[in-house]
């Protein structure tokens, strides 16, 4: 259970956000949506623990995620704008080396998953935008996080690539998981469990 | 997960041959030229031969440090590794543990064939490579702190200069100071005792500011 709790975030002297508070259970997505510079961005990166906010606090679970410290980073999953490979190494050790020790077959697994097992062993750097994005999604399954932060997931893919995405977050949910993610795009078929917030408004 | 972070840093650095091997041939290049420029008199050579070497050495490793974690920081990683759930001190070690095994390491091991160009004795060579080997750790931590503090900082290269230089000055008279007072009969031992207890201090608490400044720098 993720909680908001009266949060205000400032950013180079601007009020981009306050007294935003929420509750998001198990199996439930927050879709945030608002125009650039609404701070978007800024409320994931709060979410994650990597931005402190100018007031208020997230809890986990009900206990505030900076004293949670990394038993709440290890609950967490984090896709940002930059999906954080490694040019120089293949997308299959950008998963093996990703930090948790994972087998061959499970990387082999989640490369086939998100459609990317033609290219294992390309250096990431010679990846489309999309096919990033595609490896990006499979750390995303490498480990057992409950909760995903997803920073415009969609950016760049194809129509299969949204429905794998949206198909990704479907499973994800129905497991039990919770996500938060901003995008600009529609995600088919997760209406029932899709929550808004709108940062414009 | 420190295990993984250690083998990828390593395999970075065997796939990006040209940007590891920049620190080392910087500093074969200023140690050979040193010798050419002030003049074949081998007294004046010996006399300020560890002073070079040391130099150098200290050159070469500040060339390096602006690598540590700005390529992290521009692809992402570096989000990433803060929000692993691992001591982000311990991560910053062995990122700095990786970075002096393939930066620090050749470099200490190289500097006694340079001193060889300053016709040091036999008996200083060993407490050159004593020095170096106890003194390029001590640079490589010193470095990451300021390097963590200059990430994503409009001319931050030259700021990381400013910054890591009067850190460096205690380690480079130490360690070049050994040398000296070895040649000149009193015994390296003060020396050397004193870049170990630095090396001790920075390895308990260059981390945990580094790790600090991090997450100052990426918020």
């Amino acid at each position: 259970m993720l909680e908001l709790r009266d949060l205000a975030a400032v950013r180079s002297n601007t009020l981009l956000f306050r007294r935003l508070g929420l509750l998001l259970h198990a199996g439930e997505a927050l879709r945030v949506a608002g125009p650039n510079g609404a701070g978007k961005t800024t409320l994931l990166r709060v979410i994650c623990g990597l931005t402190e906010p100018a007031r208020g606090e997230v809890r986990w679970d009900g206990t505030p995620i900076r004293e949670l410290g990394d038993d709440y980073r290890a609950r967490l999953a984090f896709l940002g704008h930059q999906e954080g490979h490694f040019g120089d190494l293949s997308a299959a050790e950008n998963l093996r080396l990703a930090g948790a020790p994972v087998t061959g077959s499970v990387v082999d697994e989640v490369l086939r998953r998100v459609g990317l097992s033609a290219l294992a062993d390309q250096p990431a750097r010679f990846l489309s935008q999309g096919q990033r994005r595609r490896l990006g999604l499979a750390r995303l399954l490498l480990r057992v996080a409950p909760l995903w932060i997803l920073d415009e997931p969609l950016t760049g893919l194809d129509r299969q690539g949204v429905e794998l995405t949206a198909h990704l977050l479907a499973g994800h949910l129905a497991d039990g998981g919770l996500a938060v993610l901003t995008t600009h795009q529609d995600l088919p078929g997760l209406d029932g469990v899709l929550r808004h917030l709108d940062l414009g408004a | 997960m420190l295990g993984q972070v250690f083998r990828r840093e390593l395999l970075l650095a065997w796939r990006r041959p040209g940007d590891t091997l920049l620190p080392l041939t910087f500093f074969v290049i200023v140690g050979s030229l040193f010798p050419l420029g002030v003049g074949a008199e081998p007294q004046l050579l010996r006399s300020i031969g560890p002073g070079a070497v040391w130099i150098a050495a200290v050159l070469a490793t500040l060339l390096g440090l602006p690598r540590l974690f700005a390529a992290d920081q521009h692809s992402g990683a570096l989000e990433q590794l803060l929000l692993s759930p691992a001591p982000l001190a311990a991560l910053v070690a062995v990122k700095v543990l990786a970075q002096w095994l393939t930066g620090g390491l050749p470099l200490a091991l190289a500097a006694p064939l340079l001193a060889l160009g300053f016709g040091l004795d036999f008996a200083d060579l060993g407490v050159l490579l004593a020095g170096l080997l106890l003194g390029t750790p001590l640079l490589n931590l010193l470095g990451a702190i300021s390097a963590a503090l200059t990430l994503g900082l409009r001319g931050g290269g030259a700021l990381l200069g400013l910054l890591v230089l009067p850190l460096y000055v205690p380690v480079l008279i130490f360690g070049s100071g050994a040398v000296q007072a070895a040649a000149l009969g009193f015994g390296a031992g003060a020396n050397l005792s004193l870049l170990a207890a630095m090396l001790v201090l920075a390895l308990v608490f260059a981390p945990w500011a580094t790790a600090a400044a991090l997450r100052i720098s990426l918020d």
